[in-house]
């Protein structure tokens, strides 16, 4: 049995690659498509999170970079190389697993230095890498001990330690921070960008959280149900989901039914449930009249304004900073509102909401 | 349980006397039992073996190392179940690390590796003495076949007890192996494999030293069944020589010579012989990680 050394990506170090490049990659289960043709192209440096509920492929996509599942379909190119033939192991990615996957009996140290020994460095120079990688994720005073020993947050920073210290061209993480506390987690965001900018390698993250997608990432690719529904900024994500099952899950969650009755270009006018008028931006090509309207529950105030109507407060549930209110208006469901002025249930209120964060999709027919 | 919480601890630093817990009771009838079947039947064997017929305390004993018939029986039996051990453990090891991964056929193989479980000895050896006989079934399809002329002697000889007990004791080993090995959290080898590790160095750093403790479990496990090996030593070896196991030697002095003093002294070396091998070898198990195989929180 040879340990030869897997020396196939080995020349690509942390800075000798450019792009990889994702095209079609798809994945079935049984007939279902797990993941259908998902195309990508990272840039070197580049922070992407996979977002979207779970279901939806993310993981999936994540495995098939990694090489722990086989493509039904497409393929992965590291600049000109083809690497989707290639096993985990030839690939060179730096992996965090969601459950850490930390070998449980090997010190802390020796977790972070496998795969230095894997490529057949020599002990000094691990040692040394293993103590700087230590010390970027602080845990020098834990090198000893064994993964039980630790907390889960220590933990996790043993499992991106052991990723970065192979100093691969990519890393991907696979909801690293779903088992920890929201103090932790919030913390643990800005440990992680820091340490990729570090690293200047590309980082891949799965998240099913929309707050860490949009914290953490400089290109946010939105699936479901395996199939890529937007890739953008996190401000394009979030201020210009491109379909309504986007923008619901990014938290617009008073969705009116309507009629377009006046358009010029992406402005356009929506005439919902009686004779209300909503000014709005046409998010995609409407066919016909009928049309949705989406505005999150912080964009609507209380006061005159444009696209003024009329409401009654059902509910008023104080929430710290302001209220949250559930409206009852012309429309048939309840809309959610955001308010910091003192509101009381019974009130009759006036709302608004300015015609650029009125976002207008086609109806759902 | 809720009396013992309730209780204040006292801070004079004396450890209190702790409650009596009516629930201890609960152990009694398990208690009983091991006293009546295990405590009491060894207590009574080992006073039996200080009582021989004609002589002091331990002529029993002097006699067993004295008499080249029973002291070899120990080398005779050591090399029979040792052998035996290895190759299980090892065979079982190698074939459940292949069929660690669901598929259609693991169940198949299981099935088949485990059907000598349900057999008994007997029936084995009586299987073996027409397979493997001199006109047995192997011997006619090797001559037929042209690969082997000469005579097969695989029965009535060391061979044929070997053999026998690889058939009774390798499917224990399989199942127990089998799972220690799917009890490993698969993120493990995957997360080897992202750092770079073969499917060599996988199953050499990450499965092997998860598995030395259970591996030994097994060992132990498989060892005290072979080395108490009596029908098919009688039944397919040839138990006046090679395969006199101490087994036969405590049959024997009880049930030939009617000598129970002398049959309890060698069933208490028996017991020692597999105690030795077994300290050491849960001695080695110490010496390695014996913690959860999971690879963190989750």
């Amino acid at each position: 049995m040879s340990v030869k050394q897997n020396g196939a990506v080995q020349g690509a170090g942390k800075n000798e690659f450019r792009r990889l490049r994702l095209e079609g990659v798809s994945r079935q289960f049984g007939g279902a498509n797990a993941l259908d043709k998902l195309s990508l192209t990272i840039e070197r440096g580049e922070f992407i999170a996979l977002l979207g509920p779970s279901g939806c492929g993310k993981s999936t996509a994540l495995n098939c970079m990694a090489g722990l599942l086989p493509l039904t379909d497409g393929s992965i190119w590291l600049d000109e190389q083809r690497i989707d033939p290639l096993p985990p192991e030839k690939r060179g990615f730096g992996m965090v697993f969601q459950n850490y996957a930390l070998f449980p009996h090997l010190s802390v140290s020796r977790n972070v230095g496998f795969g230095l020994k894997m490529r057949g460095v020599p002990a000094r120079e691990i040692e040394r890498r293993v103590a700087a990688a230590l010390d970027t994720v602080q845990l020098q005073a834990h090198a000893g001990k064994l993964p039980g020993q630790l907390s889960g947050g220590q933990q996790q920073r043993v499992a991106i330690a052991r990723a970065i210290v192979i100093e691969p061209p990519l890393i991907l993480m696979d909801e690293p921070l779903s088992n920890l506390d929201a103090k932790l987690r919030i913390e643990m965001r800005s440990e992680i960008r820091r340490i990729h900018r570090a690293q200047g390698c590309s980082t891949v993250y799965v998240t099913h959280d929309q707050d860490e997608a949009l914290a953490m990432a400089d290109r946010v690719v939105v699936m479901k149900l395996g199939v890529v529904q937007q890739i953008g900024t996190p401000q394009d994500v979030f201020a210009r989901p491109a379909k309504l099952d986007i923008a619901r899950f990014m938290g617009y969650r008073n969705v009116l039914p309507g009629k377009v009755v006046q358009a010029d270009g992406t402005r356009v006018t929506v005439e919902g449930a009686g004779g209300v008028r909503l000014a709005g931006v046409a998010m995609q090509a409407l066919q016909g009249g009928a049309a949705v309207v989406a505005i999150r529950p912080d964009e609507i105030t209380i006061g005159d304004g444009p696209n003024a109507f009329a409401g009654t407060v059902e509910t008023a549930e104080y929430g710290g900073r302001e209220w949250l209110l559930q409206v009852k208006t012309a429309f048939d469901d309840l809309l959610y509102v955001r308010s910091s002025r003192v509101v009381a249930a019974g009130d009759r209120v006036m709302l608004t909401a300015p015609p650029e964060r009125v976002l207008v999709y086609a109806g759902e027919s | 349980m809720a009396a013992t919480t309730a209780m204040p601890v006292p801070r004079s630093g004396i450890s209190p006397r702790p409650p009596f817990d009516p629930a201890v009771m609960l152990v009694a009838p398990a208690a009983a039992l091991m006293v009546m079947f295990f405590v009491y039947p060894f207590a009574y064997g080992l006073l039996l073996s200080f009582q021989p017929a004609q002589g002091g305390v331990f002529q029993n004993y002097i006699h067993f190392f004295q008499t080249q018939d029973l002291w070899r029986t120990i080398g005779n039996t050591m090399q029979l179940a040792l052998p035996a051990t290895f190759i299980n453990v090892a065979g079982a090891l190698a074939i459940a690390y292949a069929t660690r991964i669901k598929g259609p056929y693991q169940r198949l193989l299981s099935t088949l590796l485990v059907v000598p479980l349900t057999l008994g000895t007997v029936l084995i050896a009586e299987g073996m003495l027409t397979y493997f006989g001199p006109q047995g079934w192997l011997a006619q399809a090797l001559r037929w076949l042209h690969v082997y002329e000469g005579s097969i002697r695989l029965t009535h000889n060391y061979w044929g007890v070997l053999i026998s007990l690889i058939i009774t004791g390798f499917p224990f080993a399989y199942l127990l192996i089998l799972s220690y090995i799917t009890g490993i959290d698969p993120a493990l080898p995957r997360a080897a494999a992202t750092l770079g590790a073969d499917g060599w160095n996988r199953f050499r750093h990450i499965y092997l030293p998860l598995l030395t403790p259970g591996l030994v479990m097994a060992f132990c496990l498989s060892f005290v069944q072979a080395f108490s090996v009596f029908p098919s030593a009688v039944l397919l070896g040839s138990p006046g020589g090679t395969t006199r196991v101490i087994a036969i030697a405590a049959y024997e002095a009880a049930f030939e010579q009617y000598d129970y003093s002398l049959a309890s002294a060698v069933a208490m070396i028996m017991g020692l012989a597999q105690l030795a091998i077994v300290v050491a070898a849960l001695g080695l198990r110490s010496m390695f990680y014996r913690g959860p195989v999971t690879g963190g929180k989750g």
